[in-house]
C-alpha cells in the first residue's frame, strides 16, 4: 500500500504499543507466529498508528484484531473482504489488512474473495490455512485433505479439496505469496511487500491448528523430516500468470514464496480518475451548486 | 378524422357532462407495449405540468420481461393537490387491440377512447364513450419517413394530447430537445415532424366539447421540479451528504444505485456494484465504520440476503441508510408490481433482539425529505436506518417544490478528532459514538468494532448482566427517538367513526378517500404513519377518538386476520377497534377501493378489497 510513513518526530510504532488483549489461541498454535510477523512488520513499515486498521470475519483466526491495538474489527463469516475493500475505497489516507482462515476466506466468503481481488482494490489480505475448522471443533473445511478425518467426515474427507494457491493466482489478485507459520522471518517480509504491494495483495499462510490437525504442515518443516522450499525470484517470473498457475500446481507441500506479483490499476485509483473526470465536466464539485444545476434539469 | 363509428347516444352524453364538468383535473392513460415509448411521452407531459405549475401525478406498469409485453402509463394533471393517480381514466390511448380490451373497463362513462386505426376496431356500441379512431402508425411513418418506419408514434400521440389540452407548445418542445438533444440533429428532426403531425391531427371537435384544462394559478413562485421517487429518494441521499455505498442490481432498486453510481462521481464519492447482497451490505457497513453515512439498498429478496450484516450494524451499532423498495413478494413474486409485505422483515428480519428505525415515505416529495432524515437519524442514534419505498413510489412521477439545497445540504466530512483516555465507544447509559480510524486515541486503547457481545471499549464478553444491560442500550435509543418524534398530523375530522391508518405510498389515495368520504357526510379522518419503527407518540390517544380505525395497506391479511401494521398496532395497542382493509393485487389502492372497504367493514369480517374473488 501507498500510505505515508510515520513523520520523524512521531515516535516509532513499536510491539508494545501494537499489543492488545493476550491471544486465546491453544498453547502451540500457528497463529501465535503469524501474529508476531505481524507485529514485526508493522514496526518495520512504521506506518502512523491510528491509520492502520486490522479487520477479521470469523473463525479461530479471525479473532486476531482482539490481539492488535490498532483500529479494527470482527465482521461477520465470510464477509470481512467486502468490508475492508468499502474501508479501503472511502478512505485513501488508511492502510488495511484482513485477517482469516481458510473457511472464512475459500468456504463462506470464496465469492468474495475473487471479486474483491479482480476488482484490485488497495488492501492486504493474510489467510491462516489451516486446513480445518478449530473454533467449531474440527469439521472438515474447504482445504483439508482427501482422507482427513473430521467430525464431518469420521470415515476421511471425500471431496476434493481447494487449491488455494490456484484459487488465488486465479483470482485476479496482482500480488500472490505464500508461506509457513514456522518461518517468521519470511512471513515478515511476504507480509511487508503485501502491504507496500498497491491492490489487492493476498498470503497464504499454512498455520497448523495443533488442537484439531497436529502435523498438517510437517513435510516443509526441516525439523520434523521436511524441507521448507522457496521460489527462486531469478528464475520464477511472477508478472506470468501461467508460470504462477504452474508453481500453484507443484504437488504437495508445494514452495513458498511470491506467486505473482504484477502492477494494474487499482480500483481506487481508477474511481479517482472517473472522479476527477465527472468533476472537470461539471465544473463544480461543490455540493449545492451540483444539486441546483440537477434541479434546473428537473424544472 | 374523427371517428365515425361515434355512437351518437355517448357523443350526447359526453359532450352535456363536458359543458357541465369544468375540468380540474384530466387523467390520461396510455396503453400499449414496453418498446413503444409511452413512458417517455408520460414523463413529457409529467414534465410540462411541472413546469407549468400544476399539480402532476403519474402511475406506470412496465412487464418485468425485457422488452415487449403490455406496459401502461397514467398521468393524471390539473390544479390543486392532486393525491393519487386517479382511479379512472378520462381519455385512454390504445395502440392495440390488446390495449383497448385491457382498459377499455378503465375509462369512465363518457370518456374519450383515442385508437390507433391502424391496430385496433373496436366495436364501441355498447360503450359510453367518444371512440375517435386515429392513424396513429401510418400517420408516423408518412411524417417521418425514411428508415426511422414506426418509431416515433409515442411523439406523434403527444403532439395530439398537446393539441387537445392546449398545452404550451414552446415548453414541451424545449422538453423534447433536451431529451433527444444528446442523439443529434437527425433525431430531433424526425422526434418534432412526429410531434408536428400529431399536433396537426384536425381533432378541435374532442377539445371543445371536453377537455379544457383550467389553467394553473402561478404559485408561490417556488419553481416545480417533476421527478419519479427513485430519483428524489436518490438526490435527497445527495443533499443528506452521502458520499459512499454499494448495491446490486434488482428492479425496482436499480435505478438507485445506477444513478448514483453517476451521480456520487460529480461529489467525489464512490458507489460499489457489489458481487451479491451480501457483499453490498458488506462494503457499505465498511465505508459507515470509515465514519461516513454510508448507504446499501434493495428490494425484498436482497433485503432479506442483507439480514445477517444488519443484525452486525445494530450490534456494532454503526449507522448505515438501507433503502428497501419493496415489490410483490414472497420470492421473486411480482417483481414489478406493488406491495407493502416487508414491514416485518424490515422491523424483526434480523436473528437475535436486533432493533433499528425504520420509515416509509409518503409521496415522491417525501423520498427526498425522508432519506435526508434517515441520514440524520442514523447518525445521531448511530444504528441502521431502513426506508420502506416501494414500485408505485419508485416509479411514480411528481412535481413539488424544489429543495432549498443551502438550508439542507449536510456536509459529510467524519469528525477525526482526537480523542484521550476517557474514551469508550459504547457507554451504558449514553448513546454510542465512533471513532472512525484515522482518529488518533491516546491514552486508551484503540477500539474494536464487533458483531460479540461488548463491553463499553468494544471488547468482547459473555457476562450475562452485561448482555442485559447493552441490549437494554441499543434498544432503549430507539425509545428516546419515540419520545422525539413528531405526533402524527390528523387529516380530515379528528374523531368520529372511522379512522383510516396508513403507511407509505397510500397516502395520496387514502387522503383522497377521507375528502370523498366527509362529502358524502361520513365523520372520517386520515393518520399515516412515517415513522414505523419506533412509533410515533399518541396514536393511541388519536386511535381512542375514533369508533373504528381500519388500517389500510398493500400486504396480506395473514393468519389471524390482520395485515401486518395492522399486526403490529393491535400488539401495541391491545386495542380491538383496529382492523385491517387489506389487498394483495400489486397495484395501487384505488380510492373507491378504500371507500369500498370502510363500507364493508361495518360487518365483522376484515375485508380484502381488490377487484378480484375474495381468496
Amino acid at each position: 500500500m501507498t500510505t505515508a510513513t510515520a513523520t520523524p518526530e512521531e515516535p516509532k510504532l513499536t510491539k508494545k504499543a501494537l499489543t492488545a488483549d493476550h491471544p486465546t489461541w491453544c498453547p502451540g498454535c500457528g497463529d501465535f507466529a503469524v501474529l508476531a510477523s505481524f507485529y514485526r512488520a508493522l514496526e518495520q513499515l512504521n506506518y502512523p498508528h491510528e491509520n492502520i486498521v486490522t479487520m477479521a470475519g470469523i473463525g479461530c483466526s479471525s479473532r486476531f484484531p482482539y490481539f492488535v491495538n490498532t483500529h479494527g474489527g470482527h465482521f461477520i463469516h465470510g464477509r470481512s473482504v467486502p468490508f475492508s475493500a468499502g474501508i479501503s475505497l472511502s478512505r485513501p489516507d488508511l492502510t488495511v489488512f484482513v485477517f482469516g482462515g481458510d473457511g472464512d476466506g475459500f468456504s463462506i466468503g470464496g465469492n468474495h474473495l475473487d471479486h474483491v481481488a479482480r476488482k484490485n482494490v488497495d488492501l492486504t489480505y493474510v489467510i491462516m490455512d489451516n486446513q480445518v475448522y478449530g473454533l467449531t471443533k474440527k469439521q472438515t473445511s474447504p482445504t483439508s485433505p482427501e482422507g482427513f478425518k473430521s467430525k464431518t467426515d469420521p470415515w476421511g474427507a471425500i471431496d476434493q479439496p481447494i487449491n488455494p494457491m490456484r484459487k488465488l493466482v486465479n483470482s485476479g489478485a496482482t500480488f500472490v505469496a505464500r508461506s509457513h507459520a514456522t518461518q517468521v522471518k519470511h512471513m515478515v517480509e511476504m507480509i511487508k511487500r503485501a502491504a507496500e504491494h498497491p491492490g489487492f495483495a493476498v498470503v497464504e499462510i499454512l498455520s497448523e491448528c495443533i488442537e484439531f490437525f497436529p502435523g498438517a504442515f510437517d513435510s516443509s518443516v526441516k525439523r520434523k523430516g521436511g524441507e521448507f522450499i522457496t521460489i527462486d525470484e531469478e528464475e520464477h517470473d511472477k508478472t506470468d500468470l501461467t508460470a504462477a498457475m504452474t508453481l500453484a500446481s507443484e504437488p504437495w507441500p508445494g514452495r513458498f514464496g511470491v506467486y505473482l506479483e504484477v502492477i494494474r490499476p487499482t480500483k481506487n485509483a481508477m474511481e479517482d480518475a472517473l472522479n476527477a473526470k465527472a468533476q472537470a465536466k461539471a465544473g463544480t464539485s461543490a455540493p449545492a451548486e451540483l444539486l441546483k444545476s440537477t434541479f434546473a434539469k428537473m424544472r | 378524422m374523427v371517428s365515425s363509428n361515434t355512437p351518437d347516444s355517448a357523443s350526447d352524453d359526453a359532450s352535456s357532462a363536458g359543458a357541465t364538468k369544468s375540468l380540474n383535473d384530466v387523467v390520461i392513460r396510455m396503453a400499449g407495449n414496453s418498446q413503444d415509448g409511452i413512458q417517455t411521452i408520460g414523463a413529457f407531459l409529467a414534465r410540462l405540468a411541472g413546469r407549468s405549475a400544476q399539480d402532476v401525478m403519474t402511475y406506470m406498469t412496465i412487464p418485468s420481461t425485457i422488452s415487449g409485453g403490455p406496459s401502461i402509463f397514467q398521468v393524471r394533471m390539473g390544479t390543486g393537490d392532486i393525491l393519487s393517480s386517479g382511479d379512472e381514466a378520462d381519455f385512454l390511448v390504445a395502440f392495440y387491440e390488446h390495449s383497448y380490451e385491457n382498459h377499455i373497463g378503465a375509462l369512465r362513462k363518457g370518456g374519450v377512447l383515442i385508437y390507433d386505426s391502424d391496430h385496433v376496431n373496436p366495436d364501441t356500441s355498447d360503450i359510453d364513450c367518444l371512440a375517435v379512431g386515429v392513424p396513429i402508425t401510418s400517420g408516423t411513418i408518412e411524417a417521418v419517413g425514411g428508415s426511422a418506419k414506426e418509431k416515433g408514434k409515442n411523439i406523434f400521440v403527444l403532439g395530439l394530447l398537446c393539441r387537445l389540452f392546449d398545452l404550451e407548445v414552446t415548453k414541451l418542445t424545449r422538453l423534447i430537445t433536451e431529451k433527444f438533444g444528446k442523439f443529434g440533429e437527425d433525431v430531433i428532426r424526425n422526434t418534432m415532424l412526429a410531434f408536428d403531425a400529431g399536433y396537426a391531427w384536425p381533432a378541435d371537435n374532442i377539445r371543445d366539447a371536453y377537455f379544457k384544462l383550467k389553467p394553473a394559478e402561478e404559485a408561490s413562485g417556488h419553481p416545480q421540479i417533476t421527478t419519479d421517487g427513485n430519483t428524489a429518494m436518490t438526490l435527497g441521499l445527495l443533499t443528506a451528504g452521502v458520499r459512499y455505498g454499494a448495491g446490486y442490481p434488482i428492479t425496482p432498486w436499480s435505478t438507485i444505485m445506477e444513478t448514483l453510481r453517476t451521480e456520487l462521481q460529480k461529489y467525489g464519492g464512490v458507489f460499489v456494484q457489489a458481487e451479491d447482497e451480501l457483499a453490498a451490505v458488506s462494503y457499505a457497513i465498511g465505508m459507515a465504520y470509515s465514519g461516513h453515512t454510508a448507504i446499501t439498498g434493495s428490494s425484498g429478496p436482497g433485503l432479506s440476503l442483507k439480514m445477517e450484516a444488519l443484525g452486525w450494524a445494530t450490534m456494532a451499532e454503526l449507522p448505515l441508510i438501507v433503502i428497501n423498495v419493496q415489490r410483490g413478494g414472497p420470492s421473486t413474486g411480482l417483481p414489478t408490481n406493488v406491495e407493502q409485505s416487508d414491514l416485518m422483515q424490515a422491523i424483526y428480519g434480523s436473528h437475535g433482539d436486533s432493533p433499528r428505525i425504520v420509515i416509509a415515505p409518503q409521496d415522491v416529495e417525501d423520498c427526498y425529505y425522508i432519506a435526508i432524515e434517515a441520514a440524520k437519524l442514523a447518525k445521531e442514534y448511530s444504528t441502521p436506518v431502513i426506508i420502506l419505498t416501494d414500485q408505485a413510489l419508485a416509479s411514480r412521477i411528481e412535481a413539488f417544490d424544489e429543495p432549498d439545497v443551502d438550508k439542507l445540504h449536510i456536509d459529510p466530512t467524519p469528525d477525526l478528532s482526537p480523542q484521550g483516555e476517557d474514551f469508550k465507544p459504547y457507554p451504558i447509559e449514553e448513546i454510542t459514538r465512533h471513532a472512525a480510524p484515522g482518529t488518533k486515541i491516546e491514552g486508551a486503547p484503540y477500539p474494536t468494532v464487533t458483531g460479540l457481545e461488548h463491553d463499553e471499549h468494544g471488547h468482547p464478553t459473555g457476562n450475562p448482566a452485561l448482555h442485559m444491560k447493552m441490549t437494554a442500550k441499543r434498544r432503549d435509543k430507539l425509545r428516546k427517538l419515540a419520545r422525539e418524534l413528531p405526533r402524527p398530523e390528523i387529516h380530515g375530522d379528528d374523531s368520529g367513526d372511522v379512522l383510516l391508518v396508513g403507511w407509505g405510498s397510500t397516502y395520496g389515495p387514502i387522503r383522497e378517500a377521507v375528502i370523498r368520504g366527509r362529502n358524502q357526510g361520513q365523520k372520517i379522518g386520515h393518520v399515516h404513519i412515517r415513522h414505523l419503527n419506533p412509533l410515533p407518540p399518541e396514536l393511541e390517544r388519536i386511535f381512542s377518538r375514533y369508533r373504528q380505525v381500519f388500517v389500510v395497506e398493500m400486504n396480506d391479511r395473514g393468519l389471524y386476520g390482520y395485515g401486518q401494521l395492522a399486526t403490529l398496532l393491535r400488539a401495541r395497542y391491545a386495542n380491538p377497534a383496529i382492523r385491517s382493509i387489506t389487498k394483495t393485487d400489486g397495484l395501487a389502492f384505488k380510492v373507491s377501493e378504500i371507500l369500498q372497504g370502510v363500507e364493508a367493514l361495518s360487518g365483522e369480517r376484515n375485508v380484502n378489497v381488490s377487484n378480484y374473488p375474495d381468496v
